[in-house]
């Protein structure tokens, strides 16, 4: 087990691989990448029994992120975690690259669906859990989604699935930074009150500071003793979080650092990974 | 010639998942609130343990289909053609064929002979979305013997399959002692140089009375039953278009994008000839009884044979 001080470093180093990932690759998604890479770090750390030794175990927990285009720092904990090496950050998105644009779950070892068209993820998700309780393991199922994620129809097809049939061993995780292309979540599709939409589906709801680990880790621990019922954590997060100048920006959802921009994110990350080094 | 035998396909279907069943464990069953109707009613009466009926949510069942099949299960997911094919589209193409998951999809009601439902409910577009889809297979079995050994075929493939079901029953024409059926091998019916009839799905009965009817009248037309849409036996259809000079294909579908402009594609680059498409010309259809509708869409023995004689006469 990581504690904080580690899980904050881990983080930090992931923020740093979206930012150097996206850079590289022109393009890509920074703003969710980052409010996300907190969640991402506790699971991959904390939370999952994962072995980048063997990443097809049967029996390993899965992790789905169905908020595709937020690859970026999932896959710099992948690397952080040994699944492959951290210079494939460099050639994200680049021809001939293991590290797509969004999941691949046939080139990229680690990757347990495909995903990228939002509102998908969370239905592979269920049939995951669903197999799981099939074959009696005792494997978990976590996914992870945008909350402008929740305007898609098929998430609440999937909720309904999921309490239907009781399945306990999946949490939806809503990383709820409030932003999504066209404006906030709630001038575009009006999502509020998504803990009273979840429960009202079936779900045992946490709403918890989705860069608080200590929350994270209690809210994570409560889902596992939930019985009988699927579970959400809405996490409220900030989009950019840890790079200053995109933090809560919009505008930084789907766009890369310029050379100039690059140097003054990677400068900040560096810093703060120098500071949480000496903590550790 | 064996016993015919009066079958819809969605329900040989059916009967087919049940006798996989026994001996793969890892088969599960999926519906969209229309398992009485596609017939996996069948499998789940006898495994309600491995049957889940999804509700009306179409989208949310193909992907969990695919989270099953990731999981290494084998799972088949039912609905009608519209809804399985066409609502549930770009789960299909994103969640399952991208990935290349093990998910065998089911379409039922498929085509003009869906009847009374009309439009909304006949779908002729099904082929087409899943012939465009890198590594689908694509089968449109003929007969309740046919059906059934396509579903054991397609559940032993691995790797995404689609499969068209009717709803019509209509009377089998192969004969179970001697048929044999392999994925991607067209079937040839009725040997003759005249012409090539080239068919599939429920009108092959059609295209097959027809072209035995033609003899009486010396015309000699090849028949060839393509169960396998996708990937399509080029082989039959080069030669096909080799030895008779002409095709005429013959399917319950729209002419666009279905078996016609596969064929075409094959002879296209490997022996260009006239190819003359019997099928739902580019247009909606309509309520009515099945047999009706078929017969008014030109898709039953009497029109084909005209069309047969007309091409042969103008070879």
């Amino acid at each position: 087990m990581a504690d904080n001080a580690q899980l904050k470093l881990l983080a930090a180093k992931a923020r740093l691989g979206a930012i150097i990932g996206t850079y590289h690759a022109k393009s890509g998604h920074p703003g969710g990448s980052l409010s996300a890479a907190d969640v991402f770090t506790y699971l991959y750390f904390n939370e999952m029994n994962v072995n980048p030794e063997n990443p097809a175990d049967e029996n390993r927990d899965r992790f789905v992120l169905s908020k595709g285009h937020c690859c970026p720092s999932l896959y710099a904990i992948l690397a952080l975690k040994g699944f492959f090496d951290w210079d494939e950050l460099k050639v994200l998105r680049h021809v001939g690259a293991m590290l797509q644009g969004h999941p691949d779950m046939k080139k990229t070892p680690g990757v347990d669906m495909s995903t990228g068209s939002l509102g998908q993820g969370v239905s592979a998700a269920c049939g995951m859990a669903l197999a799981g309780k099939l074959d009696k393991k005792d494997y978990r199922v976590y996914t992870v989604l945008g909350d402008g994620e929740c305007e898609e129809g098929e998430v609440w097809e999937a909720a309904m699935f999921a309490a239907h049939n009781k399945l306990d061993n999946i949490v939806f995780i809503v990383d709820q930074n409030g932003l999504q292309i066209d404006g906030t979540v709630e001038e575009v599709g009006g999502l509020e009150p998504l803990d009273k939409k979840f429960e009202s589906f079936g779900f045992e709801v946490a709403k918890i500071d989705g860069h608080n680990f200590d929350e994270i880790a209690s809210a994570l621990a409560k889902a596992r003793e939930t019985k009988d019922k699927p579970f959400a954590i809405l996490m409220k997060t900030v989009k950019g979080k840890g790079v200053s100048f995109m933090e809560n920006q919009v505008g930084w959802h789907g766009k890369a650092c310029n050379d100039e921009e690059f140097k003054l994110a990677v400068k900040e990350l560096e810093d703060e990974i120098a500071r949480l080094e000496a903590e550790v | 010639m064996a016993e015919v035998v009066c079958k819809a396909t969605r329900e040989s279907f059916g009967m087919a998942l049940c006798e996989m069943a026994k001996t793969n464990k890892d088969i599960v069953v999926l519906d969209a609130d229309l398992a009485a109707a596609t017939k996996t009613s069948i499998f789940g009466n006898e495994y309600p343990d491995r049957f889940f009926d999804c509700g009306i949510a179409e989208a949310n069942m193909i992907g969990v289909a695919a989270g099953l099949a990731a999981a290494g299960k084998t799972p088949v997911a039912a609905s009608f053609a519209m809804f399985s094919t066409g609502r549930a589209y770009e789960q299909i193409r994103n969640s399952v064929a991208y990935p290349g998951l093990n998910v065998k999809i089911a379409g039922s009601h498929a085509g003009i002979s869906t009847g009374e439902d009309g439009a909304t409910h006949q779908c002729l577009e099904d082929i087409a979305l899943m012939r465009t889809l890198p590594g689908m297979m694509v089968l449109n079995p003929a007969d309740h013997y046919e059906m059934m050994e396509a579903t054991k075929a397609a559940l032993k493939h691995d790797g995404p399959v689609y499969i068209r079901l009717g709803r019509l029953a209509i009377d089998s024409f192969n004969d179970p002692g001697t048929y044999k059926f392999e994925l991607g091998k067209g079937i040839t019916l009725h040997e003759g140089n005249d012409v090539a009839v080239v068919a599939s799905g429920l009108v092959v009965n059609e295209a097959r009375k027809a072209v035995l009817a033609l003899e009486s009248e010396g015309i000699s037309a090849r028949l060839i039953n393509i169960h396998t849409i996708k990937p399509i036996d080029r082989e039959i259809i080069t030669k096909a278009a080799k030895e008779c000079g002409q095709i005429i294909t013959v399917e319950e579908h729209n002419v666009i994008g279905g078996l016609a402009d596969a064929v075409c594609e094959v002879t296209s680059s490997e022996c260009p000839v006239k190819v003359t498409r019997i099928g739902v010309q580019d247009r909606f259809g309509y309520s009515g009884p099945a047999w009706e509708l078929l017969e008014k869409f030109g898709l039953t023995e009497t029109n084909i044979g005209n069309v047969i004689r007309e091409v042969v006469k103008n070879k």
